[in-house]
């Protein structure tokens, strides 16, 4: 079979991961770094993603995407009150939301997809084969619009989603098989942009969840969104500038916001600062970790709720917890490791990096799947209560939350009026008593032959698979004849739609190819330059004169070439520069090795 | 066990959930009860961690997780089988779901919700929901509030000890019924006593949910 790649899509970093001999491996990028920045930006040359794209943050911020994840799944009108944090467009069509980037339009699937190709071409680089299978992450307390959103992004990628595992479960993986612990675990999950609790039972083998519980709206992001405020407050007061006003400048706030909290993490106090536009100098603050968590203790607070429902829900106590697993890099937060700590009234783990054990289980999960792993197997639930509207919009429960999945659940329906040709059912997912105050998944109508009241006899089965993806099948009972349903998801892309990026992410695959090529090219090229005017100066003086002058030239050429748009001259003149620079190189090999030698001893030597 | 036949092979089936011959997985029999799914007889006590390493064992038998390399029939009778497996345990795992569920199979559906209350609790029961509306209409700071949330909490207590003997009851019942079933007669005495027992347990049950539901209904007034 087929390898299976284990993906981490989150909110502010995604990542790949495989199983290398029995343990999970994250791959790294040519730049030598595990986590791809969940960024893409849209610039003249063609769509960018991760470190790259990064840099546009500030640069091109309308035009730049971060955070997508918070739009996966979701309708306009969800994310109204938060719009104004973020600098690009966004438009809505057909209950998607969609960015507005230059000229055309993307749904999150879409942008999600790029970043899940950067992925794809990382691990076909490394492994060299061609990757076509995915486990990809999702938050335990995705809804079924969020999951299945994720799924369209991993087809548009061109990757079959094998597996929707939930990241506090994937973790739970990552960590059973490297401790092979037995008991009761709660899994922290606190990331970029959400936050998942999950209590599993461990037993030979099987990672049974019990429970589990969130908030998909309260991560990093958050805490980040906080500082920021502060600045952008005391900016106004001190320098009379309203930042809102300048888009770039408010991502860099954002920036130095996220980084002055991760600082804090490690040291007591810490200055941030930031330059201001149409010459107003500088801003400078220092912060305290004191004042770090003063501010953000609210939103930390806002974490032990679902803790203490998912115990309730588990019919557990705090005491009956065995261990407790920290993941997501926001757990880096010591009052966060303090809150959970007590809690539960356990050290928490934090043995695996909490950027990665995520990717880490996904690449486990990957390994179940392809038939490598058999003693392990993971019985997970689904997060919310799904049902259907009832007369007077009430919801009746269906498949109650924190089932293990699969999970089904059958339903009777029959008319109310003679002749009655159709019946409109309305699926829901939530907690709540009403009909309109829970997620609307779906509407479809159920065909039913012309009968008096009350005698047709639809049955129609609710599936919820092994994604946490809930699939409909109805059968009228009289005639014993199964019917297909269109289902139209309320808050998700049509089956056409999705059809159609794939064809759109095709057509434009070969620009995106040598857009990417221009851009490592440069990357590469921008290196040499400044690897080679370092020897220069440090090896002038060990070369002749008409070297130099050739090096020199070889240099010219390529920063000329490196403004180009052609990625093969640039490389041409590179490979020329290696050879003028030849000497150079060997030059300074010599020198150093040299100078290494002077002093020691021949033992040392040899 | 599943059905007599092989989907794949078409041979006899001896196996209880995979052929023996061509090793495929086979569907559960939508006419097959928990009890039977699950390998245990028709009691209402059973040891949970019996049940539980069941479980994992079918779990381990069906779950789609071990299925991806397999045909399409395969995967979606791997599907049905885990949901149904996943159905089946949260069923008997617990003792009220159990009985009410037994109770289906022998005697038709327990689960509608009374609309009137338990005679030997109406008087009781209709003082309460007066009291719970007067509370509710109360003026929360006020005295009267106070009088009559500590009302409130006395009938609570009352009414939680009452669901304890029911539980009780319950619990001695669930034995009668095991120990009928273990002599195994088929005697007109032991008909009649199936019939009490199964009588009893039935009007316990249901008054046991509408009480059930008026303490949630007080815990959610008052706290």
């Amino acid at each position: 079979m087929a390898r299976i790649v284990g993906i981490d899509l989150g909110t502010t970093n995604s990542l790949v991961a495989y199983m290398d001999k029995g343990a999970p491996r994250v791959i790294a990028g040519r730049n030598e770094r595990n986590m791809v920045p969940s960024v893409v930006a849209m610039t003249d040359n063609g769509l960018i993603v991760g470190d790259p794209a990064k840099e546009h943050l500030t640069r091109n911020p309308a035009r730049t995407v971060y955070s997508v994840k918070r739009f996966m799944g979701k309708g306009l009108a969800d994310v109204q009150a938060e719009l104004a944090y973020f600098p690009y467009t966004l438009t809505e069509q057909g209950g998607v939301i969609r960015f507005k980037l230059g000229e055309k339009t993307y749904s999150p699937p879409q942008i999600s997809a790029m970043i899940l190709k950067e992925l794809k071409l990382r691990a076909e680089t490394h492994l060299g084969e061609s990757i076509t299978k995915a486990v990809i992450t999702v938050p335990a307390y995705f809804n079924d619009s969020q999951r299945q959103a994720t799924k369209d992004a991993g087809i548009i990628a061109g990757l079959e989603v094998l597996r929707i595992i939930n990241e506090p479960t994937a973790a739970s993986l990552a960590y059973g098989l490297q401790q092979k612990t037995q008991g009761t675990i709660a899994v922290y999950d606190l990331g970029g942009g959400t936050f998942d609790i999950s209590i599993l039972k461990l037993k030979n083998g099987i990672f049974e969840v019990l429970a589990t519980n969130g908030d998909t709206h309260l991560g990093g992001d958050d805490f980040d969104r906080l500082i920021a405020d502060l600045f952008l407050e005391e900016i106004r007061e001190r320098h009379g500038l309203d930042l809102q006003a300048y888009p770039d400048h408010m991502q860099a706030v954002r920036l130095e916001a996220e980084r002055t909290k991760i600082r804090l993490s490690d040291v007591l106090k810490t200055t941030a600062t930031l330059d201001l536009p149409d010459g107003k100098g500088r801003f400078t603050r220092e912060l305290t970790r004191d004042q770090l968590e003063s501010l953000t203790m609210g939103l930390i607070e806002r974490t032990l709720a679902p803790c203490r429902k998912a115990l309730k829900d588990a019919e557990l106590t705090p005491g009956h917890i065995d261990e407790v697993v920290l993941v997501g890099g926001s757990t880096r937060m010591p009052l966060v490791r303090q809150r959970v700590q007590e809690l539960f009234g356990k050290t928490p783990h934090c043995e695996l990096n909490p950027d990665e054990v995520v990717a880490l289980g996904a690449a486990v999960q990957a390994d179940i799947l392809s038939g490598g792993t058999t003693d392990m197997l993971l019985l997970d639930v689904t997060p919310l209560s799904l049902g259907i509207e009832t007369m007077g919009g009430v919801m009746s429960s269906v498949i109650r939350r924190n089932t293990t999945i699969p999970a089904g659940a059958k339903e009777m329906f029959t008319t109310y009026v003679d002749g009655q040709t159709g019946v409109d059912i309305h699926i829901l997912q939530g907690e709540r008593e009403l009909a309109k105050d829970n997620r609307s998944l779906a509407r479809f109508r159920l065909k039913v032959p012309p009968l008096p009241a009350g005698v047709p006899r639809i049955e129609v089965t609710f599936l919820i698979d092994a994604n946490g993806i809930l699939n409909v099948l109805a059968k009228d009972m009289r005639m014993g004849q199964s019917q297909s349903i269109e289902v139209k998801p309320s808050y998700g892309l049509s089956d056409d739609e999705v059809e159609q990026m794939i064809e759109d992410s095709f057509k434009f695959a070969a620009n995106d190819v040598s857009a990417r090529k221009l851009i490592e090219a440069r990357l590469d090229a921008g290196a040499m330059i400044t690897a080679t005017e370092k020897s220069l100066l440090e090896g002038s003086h060990l070369i002749a004169s008409d070297n130099i002058a050739a090096t020199r030239t070889a240099l010219a050429a390529l920063s000329v070439a490196k403004d180009g748009t052609d990625p093969r001259a640039i490389r041409a003149r590179m490979a020329g520069l290696e050879q003028a620079a030849q000497s150079l190189t060997v030059a300074l090999l010599n020198d150093s090795l040299t100078k290494g030698l002077q002093g020691k001893k021949v033992s040392e030597v040899t | 066990m599943a059905r007599s036949m092989c989907w794949h092979c078409q041979s006899e089936m001896a196996g209880e959930y995979f052929c023996e011959r061509c090793v495929k997985v086979q569907p559960v029999s939508k006419d097959l009860d928990y009890f039977t799914c699950m390998g245990f007889p028709r009691r209402l006590t059973i040891d949970p961690r019996q049940l539980e390493t069941k479980f994992y064992e079918l779990s381990r038998a069906f779950h789609p997780d071990f299925y991806q390399n397999k045909s399409a029939e395969e995967q979606t009778i791997s599907l049905g089988n885990s949901a149904m497996l996943n159905t089946a345990y949260r069923t008997l795992r617990d003792p009220i779901q159990r009985a009410e569920y037994l109770l289906d199979l022998e005697a038709g559906a327990v689960k509608d919700i009374r609309t009137s209350p338990p005679a030997d609790l109406f008087e009781e029961i209709l003082e309460l929901q007066d009291t719970l509306d007067e509370y509710r209409a109360a003026d929360r700071d006020s005295g009267a509030a106070a009088t009559l949330c500590a009302k409130l909490q006395s009938e609570r207590t009352t009414l939680e000890r009452r669901q304890q003997d029911m539980e009780a009851s319950l619990q001695q019942l669930f034995t009668q019924w095991d120990a009928l079933q273990d002599r195994g007669e088929a005697t007109d005495r032991a008909r009649a006593e199936r019939d009490r027992i199964l009588k009893h347990m039935r009007d316990i049950l249901s008054n046991r949910t509408y009480v059930k539901n008026i303490v949630n209904d007080l815990v959610a007034t008052i706290s």
